[in-house]
Formats: structure tokens, C-alpha cells, sequence
């Protein structure tokens, strides 16, 4: 019994300690009692989060459906590089860009799948993802997911040797 | 070996232990020095107007320790360290410091904006995904490099970055 409790805490211990320092922010947020700021990449449930080996092995792969890729960071980086096949539809931050993503998926039916990105910077301080997000949200898309892009585009995709292509 | 303290008991610690390792391994912040191509290569040289209106020429701060950061007006950490580089710029440029801003804004007018609010003593210029290219590919906001008198890359700092650890990196180089 004794060895069974002492178990038990030491699971429940290191259970915490992984959530706590997790380097997955959506989780530190939701269990650990974080603040989350309106419009923050934490504001994305982490069901929607699309890890970047799932989503190249998606476009890489001829039979399965391919999502509508949509960036909403940088052009310039967007013209830089960019997932093949994806499109550019301005700045989730500034409200000309969430007009132009409105415009881009307004005539979609709702149970599009749709994958947004961005990668400009580091996850927790992207500006432009959580606004993307909860606009697609509120127009009643209901298969929208998010690229997971830790750092940035260049280190968790480009360098990875995953496809890019270039161009406006 | 430390005489007289006394040594800790973490019992059944062995778990914690492995997940603060798997943590430390996945998390650790990015301050990359041999990750780019350019790393102890001429520097891409360049030419552009700044926001000035002056020319901005790399090639002519060569003898100088020069600083290269691309950012952007709504890139949150850039917007942290810059302040700094406002800072260094003040007290080392006697020394050969020299800090150099690229903008990889979409437009000038927000550049510019953030340019006057922080009144960075530095030359400022756009980029333009030609320079991003020719950089290795600024496929992410901050980025830094630091290249020494002779025009060769000596580090690259991507994403957030320990300000003091890139200060205690290019002080060396510097002018006594």
C-alpha cells in the first residue's frame, strides 16, 4: 500500500513537472495557470496544432486530401519561401489582412480543411496565428488546423530539408 | 570537491530527472553558432538606401565590429532587443562597434515608425527577400550576425537571444 501511494505520487510528481515545463506552450497555458493574451498563439486549442512531419508527409503524399495552406505572416517572407502549394493572405494581425483571408475563404464550404502558418518568430510571440485562427473560427470553419511552428519557418521546416518553394 | 555540504536526497528522483533531460534536450534556446552557411564567410555585401536617405554601404564599415539584425515593426522580441542595441551603439562605438538594421517589414512607413518610437542611432534600411536570400534565407524574426573587421560572419543568433551572451562575444573583437 505504502509502496503503491508512494508510486502513485511520484507519477502524479513527474506528470506535473512534464506539463509544467513542457515545451508545447498551449499545455503550460492550459495547466499551469498561465495568463493567455488575447489574440496569442495560446488561444489555439492544441487539438488544432498540426505538427510540421505530419503536414509534409500530407503534401507529399499523392492520395490523401490536400488542405488549403494558407500563410498570414510576412510576404516577404512568404516570397522568401513558402510550403508549396500554399497562398498568401496577409497579416493575421493587422485587420487589412484578416479582410483579405475573410475574402480568400468567404465562398469555401465550411468543412474545408484548411491549414494556417506563419513562422515569422518564436510560437508564444507570433502576432498574426491567433487572430487567423479565431476569424476562420468564427466564420464557422470547423477543420482548421495550425502548423506548429516552434521557433520559426526557417528552423522547423527549411532547414529541415522539408519543401519550399519561392516567389510572391 | 566541495568540503562540508551536504549532499541532497531526492528519492525516486529518477523520473524527474529523465523528463527535466527530455525537456532541457527539446527546449533549449536557440542561440546557434555553426548552424548557417555563412558562419566564417564574407558577409554578403550590399548596398541600400536607409531610412535616412543616405547610402548604406557594409562595405564600408570594414575594420569595424559590425552587427547585422534583421527585424521587422511587429516582431515582439525584436522590438526587446532593440533598446539594446541602442545602448551598445552608444557605448562601444568608439570602440569600432557598428550596428546595422535591416527592416523586413512589407512596407517602409511601419519601419519607419518603429525607427522614430525606439530613436535608434543606428542605420536603418529595408530588406527585401533578394537580401534574405543572399543571408541564408531570413525565414525568421530576430536574426543577428555578427561579422568582424575583416567582413567574416564569427556568429549567428536566431530567435530570442541572451543579449549578454552575444555582448560577451563581440567585446573581444572590439578596440581596447
Amino acid at each position: 500500500m505504502k509502496t503503491s501511494l508512494t508510486w502513485l505520487s511520484g507519477t502524479i510528481a513527474a506528470a506535473l513537472v512534464f506539463v509544467l515545463l513542457s515545451p508545447y506552450p498551449q499545455m503550460r497555458a492550459q495547466f499551469g495557470g498561465v495568463a493567455v493574451p488575447p489574440g496569442s498563439t495560446l488561444t489555439i486549442p492544441q487539438a488544432q496544432l498540426l505538427m510540421p512531419e505530419a503536414l509534409r508527409h500530407s503534401i507529399l503524399t499523392a492520395s490523401t486530401e490536400k488542405p488549403l495552406i494558407l500563410q498570414v505572416g510576412s510576404h516577404m517572407m512568404y516570397a522568401e519561401g513558402h510550403i508549396p502549394g500554399s497562398e498568401y493572405v496577409g497579416q493575421g494581425s493587422q485587420p487589412a489582412g484578416l479582410q483579405q483571408l475573410q475574402d480568400r475563404v468567404n465562398s469555401l464550404p465550411r468543412k474545408k480543411p484548411i491549414v494556417l502558418y506563419c513562422g515569422c518568430c518564436p510560437w508564444n510571440r507570433c502576432p498574426n496565428l491567433g487572430p487567423a485562427f479565431a476569424k476562420l473560427h468564427d466564420m464557422g470553419f470547423t477543420n482548421v488546423k495550425v502548423l506548429y511552428l516552434a521557433d520559426n519557418f526557417g528552423t522547423d521546416w527549411a532547414n529541415k530539408g522539408y519543401p519550399v518553394e519561392q516567389g510572391r | 570537491m566541495i568540503m562540508g555540504l551536504p549532499r541532497p536526497s531526492f528519492r525516486g528522483s529518477t523520473t524527474v530527472k529523465l523528463l527535466l533531460f527530455l525537456w532541457l534536450g527539446v527546449s533549449v534556446p536557440s542561440a546557434s553558432f555553426g548552424a548557417s552557411s555563412l558562419l566564417h564567410k564574407a558577409a554578403p555585401e550590399f548596398v541600400r538606401t536607409d531610412l535616412n536617405q543616405r547610402r548604406l554601404d557594409l562595405r564600408a564599415y570594414r575594420g569595424k565590429i559590425v552587427l547585422l539584425n534583421f527585424w521587422a515593426s511587429w516582431c515582439a522580441p525584436c522590438q526587446l532587443e532593440m533598446p539594446r542595441f541602442v545602448t551598445w551603439q552608444n557605448t562601444y562605438a568608439s570602440r569600432g562597434l557598428q550596428i546595422i538594421g535591416i527592416s523586413m517589414d512589407d512596407d517602409s512607413d511601419s519601419a519607419l515608425s518603429l525607427f522614430k518610437k525606439l530613436k535608434l542611432n543606428y542605420p536603418v534600411a529595408m530588406g527585401d527577400e533578394r537580401l534574405g536570400r543572399l543571408y541564408g534565407g531570413v525565414m525568421g524574426l530576430p536574426i543577428t550576425f555578427l561579422i568582424d573587421s575583416r567582413g567574416n560572419v564569427q556568429a549567428q543568433y536566431q530567435g530570442e537571444t541572451d543579449l549578454n551572451l552575444i555582448e560577451e562575444q563581440f567585446k573581444p573583437l572590439l578596440r581596447p
